[in-house]
This record gives C-alpha cells, sequence and structure tokens, in this order.
C-alpha cells in the first residue's frame, strides 16, 4: 500500500522520531494520519502499517480497539462530534445531540446512507469555557448554537 | 479559538502573550524574552537548574500536584541510558482546556520549558503527547518546532552551547486515560494506552524504559519564567509549599467562562463572580467542581475557600487541573452524576477489576434512576459501590470516577428521592418487585 | 544471597531475600494471599486486585504482587479491610460473568468459584442486565467464552513469554475487552492449550474436553507423554475406561505445567477405529483373527523351529516401549534366540556422544540445565518444532536468567526470537566454530544438537566445546518417547545394554531387510517396512507387535496387538536421560503390553529370559545397566531419575549413517500421529523450517 507523497514523507519522518528499534512508537500516530487519508483502518491498512511498524496485525488491533479515534468501519464525509460531557451538558450540549441525531436520523457512531455525516457523542474535548463544543472532523466548533448546528447539518449534507 | 482580553483581576505570568498579535510565532516570542530563559539555562548546572525549580515550590498542573523539583531530582542523572522529556498534552479531564491556549497562543514557551527541563536532566530528545482531537494544535506546534529548529533553539548544538535536543510532536488518538502518565508512556511506546506498575516511576523508567521527566504542558510552561526571575520569585506568588500562578478554566452556568491565570490561593468565589461575570440572573450557585471532574463536587456553601491545595483537601476536594464547572440551581444533579460516570466508564481502560466492572455497573444504575426506576436502595448502593472502588483500582481513574459519585449521592440526595418519587409504584407492589421488574 | 529482609506475615516472623514480592514471601511461609493475575513465572500484572493486604504505615491496601519485601513490614492478609475488598472485587467480578457454573467446563476446579466460595458474598446484590457476546472456536482445540472471561491475562502472558508465540492479544476496552486470537476469527499457534489449562475460570476451553465430563468423576493418572523424547508429564483424565483429558494442572514432573498439543489432546490414537483388538495369524494369505493363545502358540513354534534350524532371526525393537520391554526384548532375543540380530530407528548419535564424552564428569545436560545455563547454542534443531518442552525451558531462562541463545539452522526457527546471534547454515560445524569468541564470553553452555551433527562430527564438536574454557554440557537430540531408553536397554546390533559392546555383531535394520537369509523378523511397535517396502528374503516369518495395522504388519505373518503407553506402565528415558515412570491409565481390550507378550512367547517356548514382569526387570537393569542404578523411591513417588550411562569409551560405534530422525513437527509425532485426528486438524503452523 502506498500513501500520498505528502503522507509517505510524514510517515519517513515519523518513524525516525523515536529511537533505534522503536519504531512501535510510530503506531498510533502512522494509524492516525493514514486513517485520515483512506477513511478507516481497513485490513490492508492495518496490515501495511504493522509492517511498517514492526507489529503484528494482532498488536495493531490491540491498539485499534483501544482508542476510539480508530475505527475499522467507514465514517461519513463529514465526522460530526458532539460533546455531552459535564460542561457542555450544563449548557446545552445534549440538546444539541438530540437535536442532530433526530435530523440526521442516526445515532451513535452511525453514517448517513449517503455517506455525508457521521455522528458520535464525544467525551470531552477540551472546549469547556466555550461550550457546548461541536467538531466537525478536527475543526472545533463553539459557542454552538440549535440553530447554527442545524445550519451546519445543513451546510455538510451538500458537500458529498 | 476565541480568546477574551486579560481579565484586570488575573495575574498574566504564563499567559502573558496569548494576547499578542501572532503570538505563536517565534518572532513575536523572541520580542518578548522568549527563550532567554533557555539561554540562561544552558548556561546553569544541572544542579542549579533543578534547585531554582525546587525554590519555585511549583506542583505539577496536571492534576495529580506533585512537586516538580522533586520530580525532577529523581532523574538518574549518572544512568548510562538516554534521558528522556515527554510533554503531557493529552489534556482531557472534563473541565479542563487549559493547555490548548498555552499551545495554540504560545508554542514555543513550551518549547522553551523542555529545552530547559532537557538540561537540567542531561535529555536529548523529547515528545509533546497530543490528544488526538487537538490535531489543530498538533499542526501550530511542528509549525513551532521547525521554528525553533530553523532558530537553533532546538536540533544539534543549541545556540552553540554543544547541547543536543530534538522534540517532536506525538498524536494521540482518543483515550482520557493516556493522561495518567505511564498510561501515556505506554501508548507513545505504540501500544493500549493501559497503566504501568508503579514504581518504577517515569523518572527512573519512563518512555522506552529509560528515565523520563514527563509533565504537564502549563507545568513545562510554568519554568521559563522561574529560570528567568528566580524561584522564589515564582514560590512568593503562590502559597506557602505552592508556588506560582495557574490557569483556571470556567466553564458551565456561569456568565463569561472562560480561562484565567490566577495566582494559587486565589479566592473561588471572586473567580465565579468577577472574572467568569458570576452565575446567570436569577440563578443560585448550587455545587461547583473545583478541578477537573475527578474531584468531589463543593456545595455552595462549601465554596468560599481560597483555591489552594490545602485548603480543597480540607473542604474534602481537591485543586486538580484547574476545570472549574459551576453549577447553579437549574443543575440536575441525578444527570451529572450519571454524566461522569457514563465518562469514566467509556474511558475506563479496563486493566483491573473494580474499575472495569465498578464504573459499568454503576452506570447501569444510574442511568435507571435517571430514569425514576428505582428504589431507594439503590441510592445507597451507588455510594456503596463507589466506595468500594476507591483506593483498590491499579490506577487513579477508579478514585476518579468513584469520588465525585460519592461526594454527589452524599450531597444530593434527596434529589435522587424525588426522582424516584417520580415514577408511581402502584399500591401493593414491594419494593423488591420493583427491584426484580427492573 | 545479601542479607535476609525480616518481616511479619500475619503474626509470624518470615524472612526473605530482599527484592522478594510479598505474594512470594507469604507462599514460602506457608501464607497463601489469594491472586487470579499473579503467576509465578510471568510477568506481573497488579490488575485483579484479589491479593490487596494491609501493610502497616501505608494508608492505602497494597498489591502483594507488586510489593516487594522490606525491614520491618508488617502485614495483615486477611485484615477486615482486605477482607472486605476481596468480597467487593469478587462483587464486581460476577456482574458480567455468567453463572452458568452448572454447565461450565470448570465447575469444580474453577478459581473463581474457589475464591467466591472463600471471600465471596452470600447474595448478590447485582440486578442489571448482563453484557453478553457469543462464545467463539478460535481452533479445534480452542475456545472463548468472553463473558465468562475475568481479564487475567494469563493466557495471553503463557502464549507470548511461555510459548514465544504471542497468538493471543486483548482489544476493546473497559468492560468490553475481550481477548483476541492473532487471525481474526481464529488462531495460528502452537494449539498446545496452554492457555486453557492456565484460565483461572471457563472462558477458555478445550475442543477436546469440552461438556465431556464434570471434573470429580475422573481420575486424574500422572503418565508420561509417549509423543517426543522430552519426558513430560502429562496427568490423564480419565473416565469409563477412557481418556477425556490430558494436562499437567499439579505442575509435578520436569515440564511443570508445560504441554505440547500432542501432551494434552493426541491420546486420541488410543481409540482410533484402526486400533488392533485381537491377534491375527496369516492363513491361505490372509490375516486372521485368533485367540491370543492360538497366536502365541504360532509365534513360539515357529521361532523355535528357526532357533533350531539355525536360521537367522532379526528383531526390530521400539522407541515407544519401556525399558523393561526393550531390555527384555533384547535380552530374549539375545539369550533366548540366540540372534545378534537387533536393531531399532536411531534418530540421534547417543553412542557417539557418550563416547566422546569419555572421562567426562557432568557433561549430560537435563532439562533443568537449559533452563540455568548462561548460553544455550542450539544446533540443527527446531527446537519449539521438534523439542517443544525443551525450547519452553530455553525461553524460560532467557525470560528468567537473560539467558544467551544461539542457533545454527539450516533455516528460520523460533528460537532465534531472542537469540543473540543466528546463523543459517548446512555446514553445522563450521557455523558452530564461527560462534567461538561469543560462546567463550559466558560462564556455562549447554550445546542441543540434531542428527545433522552425528558420527565423527560429534567427537569434533565435544572438540569444540572443550577448546572454548568453559563448561559445556550436551544434549544430543532423539526423537520419540523411548528413543534414548531403547539405546541404552542395547536394541543395537553393536550394542548390548549400557553401551557395551555386543558379543557379536548383528544386523542393523537395513541389512536384515537386504538378507537373503533373513529366517525370522519379529517387529515391535516398528515400521521397517513402511511404505511397501519388501524383505529380500521371501520366506521370513515375521511377527509385529503394534497398535495398527502398520505397512509392516500388513506383511505379516503373525500381527499381536500391543498396548500403548497410556495403557501400560514401565520406566521410560527422556532425551536428556531422566527416568521416569508410566502409570498405567486404562484397559484397551483385547490388547497386551509389549512385556506381557513377551513372556508369553518365552514361555511357550520354554525359553528362560527372567520373570517379564516390570519391577523385576527394573531390578536388573539397575544392576546390569549402568548408569541406571537409580533411586527407586524417586520413581516410585512419580519423580525423575537421572542417568547417568557411562563415563567412558564406548569402543564400537555404531555406523552414523543409520541415524536419521523423522523430524516430526508439532503436529506429526511419526507412526502414531497419523492416527491422532487431533493432530490431523490443526496443520496450519508447522515451523518454518518445514515449509514447502
Amino acid at each position: 500500500m502506498t500513501f500520498s507523497p505528502e503522507l509517505e514523507a510524514r510517515l519517513a519522518k515519523m518513524l525516525e522520531s523515536y529511537p533505534k528499534g522503536r519504531e512501535r512508537a510510530a503506531l498510533i500516530p502512522m494509524l492516525m494520519y493514514t486513517q485520515d487519508e483512506v477513511g478507516h483502518i481497513s485490513k490492508e491498512l492495518a496490515e501495511e502499517v504493522a509492517k511498517r511498524c514492526g507489529v503484528t496485525t494482532l498488536q495493531v488491533e490491540e491498539v485499534v480497539g483501544f482508542y476510539t479515534m480508530l475505527r475499522t468501519k467507514k465514517m461519513g464525509k463529514t465526522h460530526l462530534q458532539i460533546c455531552t460531557n459535564i460542561s457542555c451538558l450544563l449548557v446545552g450540549g445534549d440538546e444539541l445531540w438530540q437535536h442532530a441525531s433526530k435530523k440526521l436520523g442516526i445515532g451513535h457512531n452511525q453514517v448517513t446512507a449517503d455517506g455525508s455525516i457521521s455522528l458520535e457523542e464525544v467525551e470531552c474535548i477540551g472546549a469547556c469555557s466555550w461550550a457546548p463544543a461541536i467538531q466537525t472532523n478536527y475543526d472545533f466548533h463553539h459557542y454552538v448554537t440549535l440553530d447554527q448546528l442545524d445550519k451546519l447539518i445543513d451546510d455538510l449534507r451538500r458537500i458529498q | 479559538m476565541p480568546y477574551n482580553k486579560p481579565h484586570p483581576a488575573e495575574t498574566i505570568i504564563i499567559s502573558r502573550r496569548f494576547h499578542l498579535p501572532n503570538s505563536a510565532s517565534i518572532d513575536t516570542f523572541l520580542a518578548h524574552d522568549g527563550y532567554k530563559a533557555a539561554r540562561k539555562a544552558l548556561d546553569m548546572s544541572q544542579d542549579d537548574i533543578i534547585n531554582e525549580v525546587k525554590k519555585s515550590n511549583l506542583r505539577g498542573r496536571g492534576g495529580a500536584g506533585f512537586p516538580t523539583g522533586m520530580k525532577w531530582g529523581f532523574v538518574p542523572r549518572q544512568s548510562p541510558k538516554p534521558k528522556y522529556i515527554v510533554v503531557n498534552a493529552d489534556e482531557s479531564e472534563p473541565g479542563t482546556c487549559k493547555d490548548r491556549l498555552l499551545m495554540e497562543f504560545d508554542p514555543h514557551r513550551l518549547i522553551e520549558g523542555c529545552l530547559i527541563a532537557a538540561k537540567a536532566v542531561g535529555a536529548h530528545q523529547g515528545w509533546v503527547y497530543i490528544r488526538g482531537e487537538y490535531r489543530y494544535l498538533i499542526d501550530i506546534m511542528d509549525k513551532a518546532i521547525a521554528e525553533a529548529y530553523k532558530a537553533n533553539w532546538l536540533g544539534k548544538n543549541v545556540q552553540g552551547t554543544g547541547f543536543d535536543f530534538d522534540l517532536s510532536t506525538h498524536t494521540g488518538a482518543g483515550a482520557y486515560e493516556c493522561g495518567e502518565e505511564s498510561a501515556l508512556l505506554e501508548s507513545l511506546e505504540g501500544k493500549r494506552g493501559q497503566p504501568r506498575i508503579r514504581p518504577p516511576f517515569p523518572a527512573v523508567s519512563g518512555a522506552f524504559q529509560c528515565p523520563t521527566i514527563l509533565n504537564n504542558v502549563e507545568t513545562f510552561c510554568a519554568v521559563p519564567d522561574i529560570i528567568l526571575n528566580g524561584g522564589d520569585w515564582y514560590a512568593s506568588l503562590g502559597v506557602p509549599r505552592a508556588g506560582g500562578t495557574r490557569l483556571l478554566c470556567i466553564s458551565g452556568h456561569v456568565q463569561s467562562p472562560g480561562v484565567f491565570e490566577v495566582p494559587i490561593g486565589f479566592p473561588m468565589m471572586r473567580a465565579i463572580n468577577e472574572m467568569a461575570g458570576g452565575l446567570r440572573p436569577g440563578r443560585k450557585l448550587k455545587a461547583v467542581i473545583p478541578g477537573g471532574s475527578s474531584c468531589p463536587v463543593l456545595k455552595a456553601d462549601e465554596c468560599d475557600l481560597p483555591m489552594d491545595y490545602d485548603s480543597l483537601a480540607k473542604a474534602g476536594s481537591m485543586l486538580g487541573s484547574g476545570g472549574m464547572v459551576i453549577m447553579d440551581d437549574s443543575t440536575d444533579m441525578v444527570k451529572a452524576a450519571l454524566r461522569i460516570i457514563k465518562f469514566y466508564q467509556h474511558e475506563s481502560c479496563g486493566w483491573c477489576i473494580p474499575c472495569r466492572e465498578g464504573t459499568l455497573w454503576l452506570k447501569k444504575i444510574l442511568t435507571r434512576l435517571d430514569d425514576g426506576i428505582g428504589v431507594r436502595s439503590d441510592i445507597d448502593l451507588v455510594g456503596e459501590l463507589a466506595e468500594n472502588m476507591l483506593g483498590r483500582t491499579f490506577c487513579p481513574l477508579g478514585d476518579a470516577a468513584a469520588l465525585p459519585t460519592i461526594s454527589i449521592v452524599k450531597k444530593f440526595r434527596a434529589e435522587f428521592e424525588a426522582r424516584l418519587a417520580q415514577v408511581q409504584v402502584p399500591a401493593g407492589v414491594s419494593e423488591s418487585l420493583v427491584r426484580i421488574h427492573v | 544471597m545479601s542479607n535476609p529482609v525480616n518481616l511479619t506475615i500475619d503474626g509470624k516472623a518470615v524472612q526473605a531475600a530482599p527484592g522478594t514480592l510479598l505474594i512470594d514471601a507469604a507462599k514460602q511461609s506457608g501464607i497463601l494471599i489469594p491472586a487470579f493475575c499473579y503467576y509465578e513465572g510471568y510477568s506481573l500484572q497488579a490488575a485483579c486486585r484479589m491479593c490487596l493486604v494491609e501493610v502497616e504505615k501505608f494508608p492505602k491496601l497494597q498489591a502483594a504482587c507488586t510489593l516487594p519485601v522490606a525491614e520491618g513490614m508488617v502485614v495483615r492478609t486477611e485484615a477486615a479491610s482486605a477482607v472486605q475488598a476481596r468480597k467487593t472485587t469478587l462483587e464486581f467480578l460476577l456482574t458480567n460473568h455468567p453463572l452458568d457454573c452448572p454447565v461450565c467446563d470448570k465447575g469444580g476446579e474453577c478459581e473463581l468459584q474457589d475464591m467466591v466460595f472463600r471471600y465471596g458474598a452470600g447474595e448478590s446484590r447485582f440486578t442489571e442486565v448482563k453484557h453478553h457476546v457469543d462464545e467463539k472456536q478460535w481452533s479445534p482445540v480452542v475456545y472463548y467464552d468472553a463473558p465468562r472471561c475475568i481479564l487475567c491475562y494469563r493466557c495471553v502472558r503463557v502464549c507470548d513469554e511461555g510459548m514465544g508465540v504471542t497468538a493471543l492479544g486483548i482489544t476493546h476496552r473497559g468492560a468490553y475487552s475481550e481477548i483476541t486470537p492473532n487471525k481474526g476469527d481464529h488462531l495460528n499457534c502452537d494449539q498446545c492449550g496452554a492457555c486453557i489449562d492456565i484460565c483461572p475460570v471457563g472462558a477458555l476451553t478445550s475442543g477436546i474436553y469440552r461438556y465431556q465430563t464434570r471434573p470429580w468423576e475422573m481420575e486424574h493418572v500422572g503418565t508420561i507423554c509417549t509423543h517426543c523424547s522430552d519426558g513430560c508429564k502429562t496427568t490423564l483424565g480419565v473416565r469409563n475406561n477412557e481418556i477425556v483429558r490430558g494436562n499437567n494442572r499439579d505442575s509435578t514432573g520436569i515440564n511443570g505445567e508445560f504441554l505440547c498439543i500432542k501432551g494434552r489432546y493426541a491420546f486420541d490414537f488410543i481409540k482410533h477405529e484402526d486400533r488392533l483388538q485381537s491377534p491375527m495369524v496369516r492363513r491361505n494369505g490372509k490375516l486372521e483373527e485368533v485367540s491370543w493363545a492360538e497366536a502365541v502358540k504360532a509365534v513360539a513354534a515357529r521361532f523355535a523351529e528357526i532357533k533350531a534350524a539355525g536360521g537367522a532371526i532379526g528383531v526390530a525393537g521400539s522407541v515407544h516401549s519401556t525399558n523393561e520391554e526393550s531390555y527384555f526384548l533384547q535380552k530374549f532375543a539375545r539369550q533366548g534366540l540366540g540372534t545378534p540380530h537387533i536393531d531399532h530407528a536411531r534418530s540421534g548419535d547417543v553412542p557417539a556422544l557418550i563416547h566422546a564424552l569419555a572421562g567426562k564428569t557432568d557433561a549430560l545436560a537435563t532439562a533443568d540445565s537449559l533452563y540455568h545455563a548462561k548460553a544455550v547454542l542450539v544446533v540443527d534443531a527446531d527446537l519449539s518444532q521438534q523439542h517443544p518442552f525443551l525450547a519452553f525451558q530455553v525461553r524460560a531462562n532467557v525470560r528468567h536468567h537473560q539467558a544467551a541463545v544461539y542457533t545454527v539452522t539450516r533455516g528460520p526457527v523460533r528460537e532465534e526470537q531472542t537469540a543473540a546471534k543466528a546463523v543459517h547454515t548446512a555446514d553445522y560445524l563450521a557455523g558452530v566454530r564461527g560462534l567461538g569468541e561469543d560462546l567463550k564470553k559466558h560462564a556455562d553452555l549447554v550445546i542441543v544438537f540434531g542428527d545433522g551433527i552425528k558420527g565423527a562430527a560429534v567427537g569434533e564438536l565435544v572438540a569444540f566445546g572443550d577448546s572454548l574454557g568453559i563448561p559445556v554440557r550436551y544434549v544430543c537430540l532423539v526423537d520419540y518417547s523411548n528413543s534414548r531408553g531403547a539405546m541404552d536397554m542395547g536394541l543395537l546390533p553393536e550394542l548390548g545394554p549400557g553401551y557395551h559392546p555386543a558379543a557379536v555383531r548383528g544386523m542393523s535394520l537395513p541389512q536384515m531387510a537386504a538378507s537373503q537369509d533373513l529366517a525370522a523378523l519379529w517387529v515391535v511397535g516398528a515400521d521397517p517396512l513402511a511404505g511397501g517396502k519388501r524383505l529380500a528374503s521371501g520366506k521370513a516369518f515375521v511377527v509385529v507387535q503394534d497398535l495398527f495395522l502398520t505397512d509392516t504388519a500388513k506383511q505379516a505373518d503373525v500381527v499381536l496387538p500391543s498396548a500403548s503407553a497410556y495403557e501400560k506402565s514401565g520406566t521410560v528415558t527422556n532425551v536428556t536421560g531422566q527416568i521416569q515412570r508410566l502409570k498405567k491409565g486404562l484397559n484397551i481390550m483385547g490388547a497386551k503390553p509389549d512385556l506381557e507378550i513377551f513372556g508369553l512367547i518365552a514361555r511357550a517356548m520354554g525359553v528362560d529370559a527372567g520373570r517379564a514382569q516390570n519391577e523385576a526387570v527394573f531390578e536388573e537393569i539397575r544392576k546390569s545397566v549402568r548408569g541406571y542404578n537409580v533411586p527407586l523411591p524417586v520413581l516410585a513417588t512419580g519423580g525423575a531419575a537421572q542417568a547417568q550411562p557411562v563415563n567412558g569409551r564406548v569402543d564400537v560405534l555404531p555406523d552414523p549413517e543409520l541415524v536419521r530422525s523423522a523430524g516430526d513437527t508439532l503436529f506429526t509425532s511419526g507412526s502414531l500421529g497419523r492416527y491422532s485426528k487431533i493432530l490431523g486438524s490443526v496443520m496450519e503452523a508447522p515451523g518454518a523450517l518445514y515449509k514447502g
């Protein structure tokens, strides 16, 4: 498996960022960055990363199963993450979550039929003082209102 | 990222460059005392640096509050093994959002702190372990690191002193447990984020089983000013046994939530009422989580205290990570308890029995209670189960789940009882039948 | 040892070496601190929290499995707080554990049951829905029931650290964590079943044993595995004259808890449908079932005729028979039948090694030496495949003592994973010589060699060992459970018992087969005509004693069904010269132990070869076979007695060309393996040496 030249360059640098013989350390970053390009950790990707980091595919599976951001199934083009943890809960995070779920007709870690949006009820994303907060892929949105979320979802649906 | 102008009541030291235009660039940094402390430290002896940090009474800002200078002093500098610097930027304690600001607005301060720590223990490599959700901060840090390499504040022969130091970012992938230092190290090594048996502590056997200084972002960020102005100066800002300032992240039911820098020992009510703009009109304070959701909650009448380690301990809680969650009288404490336990259940790594099974059981009961299904003895059971986790788990996550739960059930029991009263149990149906039914 | 540490455990003054873990120090003084995840010999986890104890001056309960002893420490293992903690931890554990004990294989020997019995609450407060996932089958041997799993990680460690296979991992997180096999939905591994045996609960169960019996209905018979030559003790679970399982949970025997797939599961050949259960005599060209009396009479009469006529009688002995049988057979042949033509299938050049070590003492390594030597050199052997227990010992040595391992093989072997140096060559001696400088650095060395080193090469290897200037001990690898005993007992045309030159040098097996004059061939538990080979002598009277109708048996005039190692008593000698006793586990209708058959034939012939009875023969072996004068109580109590064969020259050295290992893998076992359905079902992972 090969990746884009930019990603390949990043991966090469990544493998050199750890002491010699400790290439396994690159495993999680490599999974994260390749997942961004491939979409999810397919069997093929897991085997490729295992090879590059000198681990077994079982060791990759162990890691993939542990970390919530590593996914073995395809998510939406936009992964909409709504925080409902305590700080967000106090200021309407749960309402945002209910609204998005209802509007999209999908639940936690599900994808819309058109593949445009996937939804996740996430734990604290470190935006407590700017709550309620959501993330679309890696982008933060702060002080989100129901109207804003509504509009955001409409916009995201149009991106195919 | 919204960042307000500093509040007049703040003491801005580590946040003092936040409001500068283009604050993340090395040029802005250098124009405002940047790398001066590192330059000074590069000419200091290792003992002098560590002594200065010891004098400062700086305590770890991640939550545990361990004296930083002492931690650095544990590194066996004579060991033939390489030494490493690891930054815990896995900020994920609910209520906490300060490290984000430090990395977004002043990334070079973190690099400078790492460089000083590296010099102090003879480390030549380090990693900034940043939670995966903070990808934009990884990009900012990567850019700052590249600038620092270019300006020779990182890399070989830093500023011609003969000292080498390499630093890179390392992304997490979504696991609260990796905020625990030994789990972070496992994760750094490409494994499941499960904590290690301690001792040995990271200072002796950390990253790749080598001596490692592992501190929170804010802790490293405090170091340059300590070196620049002296440990005594820093210590004098705080209270005895806990020096300096720290960032308070105020969230929840206040009018102007935000992150504020205050000296240790700053009065909690002033922080809430002055800096965070007080409660919403017509609302009264009900409870405060003083330092991240792992801390026992304080009732409104317990909040009139200075924000320092000892005062909070005396009040039965903790200073924690600086994440203050303010709850007014509209707060549903049953829901709050459920949401908190749901989090810890989700994040429990599963390594040890009491945390793995205890958090799930508690979540199941609290989910029921939130729906008004249950019996009064279930409320006792929640408290008892949390007590049964306390002090018996492999790592502090078990306590982190148990402590807030115990405090909420104890202090707000009436709300749980009221919730149960909302569901009508038909006459003649005994408690045990309800139990079977649920 | 530096000064011992003094501490008090449960009011008892205890001494322990510095660094000893509290749980070990307690155990040494007879105090058992409960634990699930702690397991002696494997890495520490501190995960189950059952071993929390009260230690004075500590504010919290401490995990005894990770706390080193300290001077003046005062420990209360059964303090009320510790007992309460155990009770609540068990309560937590049972929330997601299905209480299906009545149908669980582990019921009755489950550590969780025992723990709850001792520390658990009398009632359950858990009224929520349990988390359920379906049971999975990972291989013909291994089943996993995740809800029963208590996540003690013993299986993960035994597979990784003990076996060097790393076929098990942990996926998911928190309460949903599960043990996972290395190939997604199945296992590609040694199928040794160590994970199943080490599982404290019924999460991992064996495809062979599951739902067969309740454990208390079995009789537990500790005997020696009949497959390879490592001599592992296997405890057979016997019910209604049938073996339902093999394991070694009581840890007796040289192998501790170790067993490979053969020791644990490959006992199924005994009830294979092709098993011979009646003697047969050839009539009109066809083998017909006859009574024992008739068959024995036919053999005795014909042997007597041939003997009287001075005809050549060839005898092929077995590598699975007991020492008593082999000794009796050669004595019967040499003295009773008057024939020098005795041989067996040789797989290692033990006589050459004994000769080369003349004058040295303590130069033969034991299984224990492999665990204690500072360095181990493996030459021409895929130890993990062919000698799994010896390989296990080497891995344990690396893990516990940081031993240095060197390998010289013609292809990749598992031992390389932890080897200091690995050399791939078919010129083994050259490869070995290239390691001289490395090997010299170590305090002592054990050299393990396969059939690639034989004849003069053995002498050269020993000379090389001498040149290192460090103590060197040797293991000459042989194939089967009593390959070594067959040689020690003198089943060789050149050598009698104890490696004394035979009075008359007889024919070797190939010579017998090629002889035009062979009048009789008596084959005991061997298959010299495998593959349809024919004897050059068309007139030879062929008698075969075997479990199955082998290729040789198909050409026999008389076939006598013999008992397997699990159906008889006697002693066997393993690859490292350790003598151990077989214990009879069951009877197979119609089959008789070889020794009994020899006795019947001798009596029918009127030949006096001594009493055909184990104790009597072994007494004679002790007196006449050098090195076998071992203490009887050791054997009687199920121990291993070390044979020290000779310390002198072997004047006549057998032809090295006849030494040839069968090259079995973990999943083959010579002719026996063909009749083990379980071995045949798990062919996925032969060692790398065997690919292609």
